[in-house]
């Protein structure tokens, strides 16, 4: 994928590589501001087309420590975070070529990788190697501007998750952040079958109106 | 149904579903382009709530650590290819590594003249995975479910008491549902099957054949 190269010039970084020792517990925001997020996926265009490990140690202050932070908020101990973490960024390295910016958001292709390191590791499981987003192209190839919407629809999709209503909110954070089956957020919540699948339901239509209310 | 789907596909984004049904899942995706989207608002929800999480400081030695892994192995990710002509038009590709020779080389089992069935093989020993073969105008015995039944029509379609299914489409049937579903005439049916329990033969004939049902 060589269109990262061709139109991404990228200043020196000016991220301290290798902070050691101080712990500048700076008030970091968590979320992504867009231009951010454009220069972490220019990182990952670094690493797909010259292996450029500075780039890498960039991508990994920032998201490793999300990563982990991930993992633990479903359970896992700091090491095992830690261990997943590294798992992710080492996939993230090895097929930075195949992601695809104007497809899905980085923040998205790096919670799939995550997703799937969690499956492997902490479950030791099989799972179908396919992933929705690896799918060869077909009639739903995004179109050549798809990438700038793609960045406004995230941040969208962000502050419509935060609009909806706190009991449809938490089953989706269950799931995502927990890798909880719908089954099970209703044990664990003590609530009937029918109203977790109802909460679930209410949110996708939800987040899918807004979604679809975004395109053009 | 199309309901149940969404929580399909939700615990698929979230990855909480188990291999059977996830297969299940993967090939209705292959299959259809609006599964699809919608998988990508779900796995794009799954990605902002990660990018909201707030930061856990790593240890000072994980990225040496790191860097010191890379390319230190020669992982490459290559999808699965398709083991023949036949399985490439036939199958999706997630079927493509449970069947290494091509449908020839699954292990096929006759019921009566115009039913066959091969097993794929699953890891996960809880579900069973089954390509169900079914000639044009013919059906499978009436039958309900002791667990959910989740059908993807690969080729063909079928019909039963509920209605009809076409390429790509995905039924879900749990015990509650009796059914007698019927290839479409003219074109032979191909189905993945995925149970997470055995399929229950009713009627006079299934009393023979229920204890010969290998699960």
């Amino acid at each position: 994928m060589t269109q990262h190269a061709a139109t991404i010039t990228i200043d020196p970084a000016p991220a301290p590589w290798r902070r050691t020792g101080s712990k500048r517990r700076m008030k970091q925001r968590a979320v992504t501001s867009p231009e951010q997020a454009r220069r972490l996926e220019a990182l990952v265009g670094l690493i797909a087309c010259h292996r450029d490990r500075n780039a890498f140690i960039e991508l990994f202050q920032h998201f490793a420590p999300r990563l982990k932070a991930f993992m633990m908020r479903g359970g896992a101990d700091p090491e095992t975070a830690e261990e997943i973490a590294q798992e992710a960024m080492i996939t993230v390295w090895n097929k930075a070529e195949q992601f695809d910016p104007s497809r899905a958001a980085l923040s998205t292709w790096i919670f799939t990788i995550a997703r799937n390191k969690r499956i492997d590791m902490l479950r030791r499981q099989v799972r179908p190697e396919i992933d929705a987003l690896d799918l060869p192209g077909g009639d739903d190839v995004p179109p050549p501007d798809a990438r700038l919407e793609l960045t406004q629809a995230s941040a969208d999709l962000r502050g419509s998750i935060a609009l909806l209503p706190p009991e449809q909110r938490q089953v989706l954070q269950l799931a995502f952040f927990e890798d909880k089956s719908h089954g099970v957020i209703s044990v664990e919540l003590g609530l009937p079958l029918g109203t977790v699948k109802s909460r679930i339901r209410l949110a996708l239509a939800r987040l899918r109106g807004m979604v679809e209310g975004h395109q053009p | 149904m199309t309901a149940d789907l969404d929580l399909l596909l939700l615990d698929y984004a979230s990855g909480a579903l188990q291999e059977g049904p996830a297969l299940a899942v993967a090939t209705k995706l292959a299959l259809d382009p609006a599964a699809r989207a919608d998988m990508r608002l779900l796995e794009a929800t799954g990605g902002a709530l990660f990018d909201g999480v707030e930061p856990e400081a790593v240890s000072e030695s994980l990225l040496d650590a790191t860097l010191d892994r890379l390319d230190g192995e020669s992982t490459r990710f290559a999808l699965a290819l398709p083991p023949d002509d036949e399985a490439r038009r036939l199958l999706p590709a997630p079927l493509w590594r449970y069947a290494p020779r091509g449908l020839d080389g699954l292990q096929w089992k006759q019921w009566g003249k115009h039913v066959r069935e091969a097993t794929l093989p699953l890891a996960d020993r809880r579900y069973r995975a089954t390509l169900l073969h079914i000639k044009g105008g013919h059906g499978v015995m009436r039958h309900t479910h002791r667990g959910t039944e989740y059908t993807v029509v690969l080729a063909g379609s079928f019909h039963d008491e509920d209605g009809r299914y076409g390429t790509g489409a995905m039924q879900i049937c749990d015990g509650t549902i009796r059914h007698r579903p019927i290839a479409d005439e003219g074109q032979d049916c191909l189905c993945l099957g995925v149970l997470d329990a055995p399929m229950h033969f009713t009627g006079l004939l299934g009393r023979f054949i229920n204890p010969k049902v290998r699960f």
